[in-house]
């Protein structure tokens, strides 16, 4: 299958690769959704277990949006990752697996990472009018968005 | 594969909505103070009389940051953590947990603690669909079966307090085992409440699988199919009650699973009833699995050697079990140092809920009650 992909799109599949038997790859960010659709209609990978970012902030590109794919099928799982810079914008997987919906608003939750094409794009767990996004890693873990605690708990903070 | 437009699960709310008296639609409120919401589950619905047009879920009255909370942990530290997010299955939260870590590190546990993990973990799922089962009639209007069901759970929560200490949030593995070694009489324990819980189950089934409001309330409610399923991500018995034959404990076995001869029970018609004959075979087959176990532990270590301060090299790890309500997954990135450099966790309840629109639309609204009954999730896992 890897070999497959990286005659079609060359040099976007950056790494493939196995680690702790576990299969995955790193792709270029404009191979997005495109790449993702093939998985689905080619290679079988018919369920979208999860959708999650990490967090770099010394990278170059300190994102790395991951899609975990399964396929019944087969019986096999794969990673899929991409890099981008802060403020990019990924297109939604939404229309590809429709379980992206939550996932992704989780992501963009948590991390600020946008996603064009989704159609309800807000927080998820968090209230709306919260400023910040936890799982960034400068954003401390007693931090916390103090005015909105002010205005709507009426409190002075909530630690 | 279906079109995705269908899974749109976010209503309009725009000014001609909230004006309801000029207009048939009615927006209602229900919960997150609601005793049917099994927690703090907020659903937005949008009525035409009693038929429901669509739902919105607000979540999130439970967040706690757990996957925050993970990056300033080290990875013992961590452990108990997981426990508290599904709080009626925690043992298959801490399987899942210590096994991913355990991967990351390239350890095995020892053979006898994989089968103690095994038979907490089965009992566990027993206890965890005991509460489902009581909690889900009784929203549908079945007083009884609460009482019986939590009777029964009782011991097996009185099996977790002598084998551990604790009842609920157990905290029962370690990272490359088991600390507790089983106590004296574990094995005759165990054995007794299989002997006493198989005729109990039937008990149920007697109560509720001919009786005709429970069949009526059931029957063709919350309907979805399989590929609705797998387009939504659901897993666990409401996918298996849809037709698929799909469990990870066969599909991608962990702990000692392989050894063991059980069924996927499947249902066919993915109706709310089919979910509960699904549910109610799997108590069967666990008892089955826990039979098998409980005769056969193998003599040995119960831990495996793991270094006393918890360092998995540069790396990452995506492990995940069949927990009682679906594909429970664990995500762990490694940067070499103490702490986990990420921990994600893919939750079932998190997941499962989202098929909640697809589910009710079209229905009245007396079935959204059963329909999340039927879905089987904690709130602690979908906020996390």
């Amino acid at each position: 299958m890897v070999s497959r992909l990286t005659r079609q799109y060359g040099s976007g599949i950056r790494e493939a690769s196995t680690y702790l038997g576990q299969n995955y790859m790193v792709v270029d960010s404009s191979l997005i959704p495109e790449l993702l659709r093939l998985l689905r209609d080619q290679e079988q990978f018919d369920y979208c277990v999860d959708i999650t970012a990490l967090h770099y902030p010394e990278k170059e590109k300190p994102f790395e949006v991951i899609w975990i794919l399964y396929s019944f099928a087969k019986n096999e799982r794969i990673r899929v990752k991409t890099e981008i810079v802060d403020g990019q914008v990924v297109p939604s997987s939404f229309s590809i697996w429709p379980t992206a919906n939550w996932l992704e608003r989780e992501v963009y939750d948590m991390f600020g990472i946008r996603f064009d094409g989704h159609p309800d794009l807000k927080r998820i767990l968090l209230p709306d009018g919260w400023k910040g996004h936890p799982l960034r890693k400068d954003y401390g873990i007693i931090q916390q968005d103090n005015e909105w605690v002010q205005i709507n708990l009426g409190i002075e903070s909530g630690q | 594969m279906p079109d995705a437009t269908k899974f749109l699960s976010h209503l309009e709310l725009g000014e001609t909505d909230q004006t309801f008296l000029d207009s048939n639609e009615l927006i209602i409120n229900m919960g997150p103070q609601h005793p049917a919401t099994h927690g703090v589950l907020r659903v937005i619905l949008k009525l035409d009389g009693e038929k429901v047009l669509g739902t919105e879920c607000v979540i999130g009255y439970l967040h706690r940051g757990v996957e925050k909370i993970a990056e300033h942990r080290t990875y013992t530290m961590f452990n108990p953590y997981v426990d508290r997010m599904d709080y009626v299955a925690a043992v298959s939260n801490g399987l899942g947990y210590c096994e991913a870590v355990e991967r990351l590190m390239n350890v095995e546990a020892p053979p006898r603690a994989n089968y103690i993990r095994v038979i907490l973990t089965e009992l566990n799922r027993l206890a965890s669909h005991m509460l489902w089962l009581g909690t889900h009639a009784l929203d549908i209007g079945a007083i009884t079966p609460l009482f019986y069901t939590f009777r029964d759970r009782e011991e097996i929560l009185k099996i977790f307090e002598k084998y551990c200490g604790a009842r609920l949030t157990t905290h029962a593995f370690r990272i490359g085992g088991c600390l507790y070694e089983t106590y004296d009489g574990f094995e005759q324990d165990v054995t007794r409440f299989l002997k006493f819980v198989a005729p109990k189950i039937d008990e149920y089934e007697e109560l509720l699988t001919t009786n005709r409001i429970w069949v009526e309330r059931t029957k063709k409610v919350g309907y979805i199919t399989a590929d609705d399923c797998k387009a939504l991500g659901v897993t666990g018995p409401v996918l298996r009650a849809s037709g698929v034959q799909w469990d990870l404990r066969k599909a991608q076995p962990y702990a000692a699973y392989k050894e063991f001869d059980f069924d996927i029970p499947t249902g066919t018609n993915g109706d709310t009833y089919d979910r509960y004959l699904v549910r109610m075979q799997e108590m069967r087959q666990s008892l089955r699995i826990i039979d098998q176990a409980v005769g056969k532990i193998p003599e040995g270590p119960i831990m495996a050697k793991v270094p006393k301060v918890i360092k998995p090299a540069v790396g990452e790890i995506y492990h995940s079990i069949e927990a009682p309500k679906g594909e429970l997954g664990y995500f762990i990135v490694s940067d070499g140092s103490t702490q986990p450099y990420r921990v994600r966790v893919r939750p079932p309840s998190f997941v499962n809920l989202q098929a909640l629109d697809q589910m009710v639309r079209g229905q009245l609204v007396a079935d959204v009650v059963a329909v999340i009954g039927t879905l089987d999730i904690v709130l602690g896992e979908v906020d996390r």
